[in-house]
């Protein structure tokens, strides 16, 4: 991926708030994941959060969809806060869109029926006009002719890329990627990753975990590390690699660049 | 050093067949039956027994009569074609008395409403067991159930047409409350409505309009019920209404909610505790005393309610189990694309649950469908004991034996393989996941 390909015009980082989080704690039973945790996501951001295997990085960004709850302090997202309220719960989830490690599509339904079902039930769209959406997005991750296939019958990265345009035809303003590509073979983490890149040229929101260092650097705009549930440090992306200032953040990049 | 010549194919190999001797039945037999010393001994023995229960049966059956007018008629017709010595089924008694395996002792002349019932049933379940045929077939299914009581026990028209109006009531209750008070709420609401409808309007109002309007079939008593008519009716009613029943038990069981899910789990432990004769029994004794004495519950409700939740016990278990194969992942994306919690119910984990469970279930159903041969012990005339027994009373057939079993477990069996038949083949019709 070489930077110079990549269309940074519209990838313009606005001064309006999509997420805000204020002194976030989490614990699992009596073990604290994430401890106090501040961040402020602009819209238009595209962010990558790396660390260590079990440093919270999926337990973060699943505190931002409510998939996990938070114990203490504020998360805000578009304006909505998290709170026991399931109006704002459903509300805050049908503005953010997430993408899995696994994929996770409804393996009994076909990818058009995947794309389409949550704009009819959740946005109360006509079939209609859904299945038109579903399509365009399927052509953008450029497989429109799997529609009436079932998941079962696609490769890992085809299936990734559905789950990628289910998320879109919910027109989300903020994506949430969980490791995206760290199922799928090389070859496929490509279609992937290029797919991620021509939604973050659009002006996406993204929050990103990932160990796709290139692409952290070709498109991010910041870069989160993070280790034993804390935020470690935080950089745009030149610095972050070639400068880093901890010594956790030193090792890290050391052992995955490294070699 | 070894050499090496280069090479390229330049022609593709066409598909050839495999030699002989390694296809066919030969292959198969080899394969299947005599594949060692071991599997070759066990085919033999299994051919010597094989052979020894057909040299009985088979002139058993052969044998048979079927013109006679008695058991003692049969046995001398036997003894006059084939020798003192030869034994014979008498099925004279299956074409004599087949209507009364098929209808107990509902009256002749009204054979046609039980079989009319009949074959509407066959049409309201095709649009559920068939995906293929017309929606709009749903309706009629969902108006059978009332047709199919007042065909059976005749009565008014109205009374059937109240009971719809109770759950036209329900719908209603529940459409104007369900998005302030949510599901179960307006659920529960709406149940008590159509309680209270039924308990306290349905009597006096079908009375009052079958006095205005007179349209009415004979009624027909419980107690004439009998043969495969009863064990159809309790069986396909326990059927349809266990499944639902066990769907929201087992949800009930993994709810968050405290109560619900104790009351959930506590059902289905204490059902699946007690023997179904139990339950019977408790339906046709013990409720009497506990009902005032004026409520006339007719016995077969009762009995059907019984069978009902004990169905719905075990299935809720078998669905219990298919709901803890699905990936985590599953309820995860349902949540992040925002559907509430029916939404995803309905639309992403039941759809896959069932499927998984559908032979769990299915076995359940052929469990109930010969469990209603039970109520032979409340004093019902199930096909099996029942009707026999009354079938055997008659001076004519008295001391006859196997050939009732035979004819009623035969017709068990058609209707049991069927299902299985049946649910082997959704199974394949929805599988999609390519594993
Ligand atoms: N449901 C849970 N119950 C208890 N502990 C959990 C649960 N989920 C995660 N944890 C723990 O919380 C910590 C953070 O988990 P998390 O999945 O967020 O890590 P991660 O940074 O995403 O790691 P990875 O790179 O391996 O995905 C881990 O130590 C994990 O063992
Ligand atoms: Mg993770």
């Amino acid at each position: 991926m070489a930077e110079q390909a990549i269309d940074r015009s519209k990838m313009m980082v606005s001064d309006e708030v999509a997420i805000q989080i204020n002194n976030m704690n989490k614990w699992y039973g009596q073990f604290h994941v994430l401890r106090d945790v501040n961040m402020t996501v602009y819209k238009g951001e595209r962010i990558v959060i790396c660390g260590p295997s079990g440093s919270g990085k999926s337990t973060l960004i699943r505190c931002i969809n409510r998939l996990e709850e938070h114990q203490a302090g504020q998360i805000v997202v578009d304006g909505t806060e998290l709170t026991n309220d399931l109006k704002n719960i459903d509300k805050v989830r049908s503005e953010v869109g997430m993408v899995f490690q696994h994929f996770n599509l409804f393996p009994h339904l076909t990818i058009l029926e995947n794309c389409t079902l949550a704009p009819i039930w959740v946005r109360k769209i006509p079939k209609r006009e859904a299945e038109e959406t579903a399509m365009h997005f399927l052509s953008k991750v450029k497989i429109p002719d799997q529609a009436h296939k079932y998941p079962g019958q696609l490769s890992g990265g085809q299936q990734q890329r559905v789950a990628i345009a289910r998320s879109l035809c919910m027109k989300p303003r903020i994506m949430l990627f969980d490791e995206p590509t760290s199922a799928l073979d090389p070859e496929m983490i490509k279609e992937v990753l290029d797919t991620m890149i021509e939604l973050a040229e659009e002006g996406m929101t993204m929050l990103c975990v990932t160990h796709e260092m290139g692409f952290a650097q070709a498109v991010a705009n910041r870069v989160i590390f993070m280790d034993k549930g804390q935020i470690v440090e935080q950089n745009e992306p030149r610095e972050f690699f070639n400068n880093p200032q901890s010594e956790r953040t030193k090792l890290f990049l050391s052992q995955i660049l490294g070699h | 050093m070894t050499e090496f010549t280069p090479f390229v194919r330049t022609d593709m190999l066409e598909q050839r067949e495999p030699p002989a001797g390694q296809r066919g039945i030969i292959l198969w037999a080899r394969e299947n039956l005599f594949s060692g010393p071991m599997n070759t001994a066990l085919s033999l023995i299994g051919l010597v027994v094989i052979l020894w229960l057909a040299s009985h049966m088979v002139p058993w059956l052969l044998h048979g009569v079927w013109n006679a007018n008695s058991l003692t008629e049969c046995r001398e017709i036997i003894t006059a074609t084939w020798g003192p010595d030869a034994t014979g089924a008498c099925w004279a008694m299956v074409r004599e008395r087949w209507h009364q395996y098929v209808f107990g002792f509902y009256p002749m002349d009204l054979y046609w409403r039980p079989t009319l019932a009949f074959v509407l049933m066959l049409v309201a379940i095709a649009p559920i067991l068939y995906q293929s045929l017309p929606r709009q077939m749903m309706w009629f299914t969902a108006l059978y159930p009332f047709v199919c009581y007042w065909l059976l026990w005749g009565g008014t028209i109205w009374a059937p047409v109240v009971v719809l109006m109770g759950f036209g009531l329900f719908a209603l209750v529940f459409r104007l409350l369900v998005s302030g008070l949510g599901v179960p709420v307006s659920a529960g609401l709406g149940l008590v409505a159509a309680a209270a409808w039924w308990l306290l309007v349905q009597t006096p109002l079908s009375a009052a309009i079958h006095s205005v309007l007179p349209v009415g079939l004979r009624s027909v008593d419980s107690d004439q019920f009998g043969g495969f008519l009863l064990s159809i009716v309790i069986g396909v009613t326990a059927i349809a209404a266990s499944l639902p029943m066990g769907i929201l038990l087992a949800l009930g069981r993994k709810s968050d909610m405290m109560l619900v899910r104790t009351l959930s789990v506590g059902f289905i432990e204490f059902i699946r505790g007690v023997p179904l004769i139990t339950l019977l029994f408790t339906a046709s004794l013990l409720l009497q005393y506990f009902l005032p004495p004026e409520t006339n519950f007719d016995i077969i409700l009762r009995v059907i309610i019984l069978v009902t939740l004990f169905a719905a016990a075990y299935i809720a278990e078998v669905i219990r189990g298919g709901l803890a194969a699905l990936p985590r992942g599953q309820y995860e994306a349902a949540d992040a694309l925002g559907l509430d919690y029916w939404q995803a119910q309905r639309l992403i984990i039941m759809p896959q649950a069932l499927k998984i469970s559908i032979p769990g279930i299915v076995s359940s159903f052929i469990g109930l469908f010969k469990d209603t041969t039970l109520v032979a012990f409340v004093g019902l005339q199930d096909p099996l004991k029942g009707i026999t027994a009354v079938v055997r009373a008659d001076i004519n057939w008295k001391g006859i034996y196997w050939e009732p079993y035979i004819f009623a477990g035969v017709i068990f069996f058609l209707i049991c393989f069927g299902m299985s038949r049946y649910s082997m083949w959704l199974e394949r019709k929805l599988k999609t996941d390519h594993r």
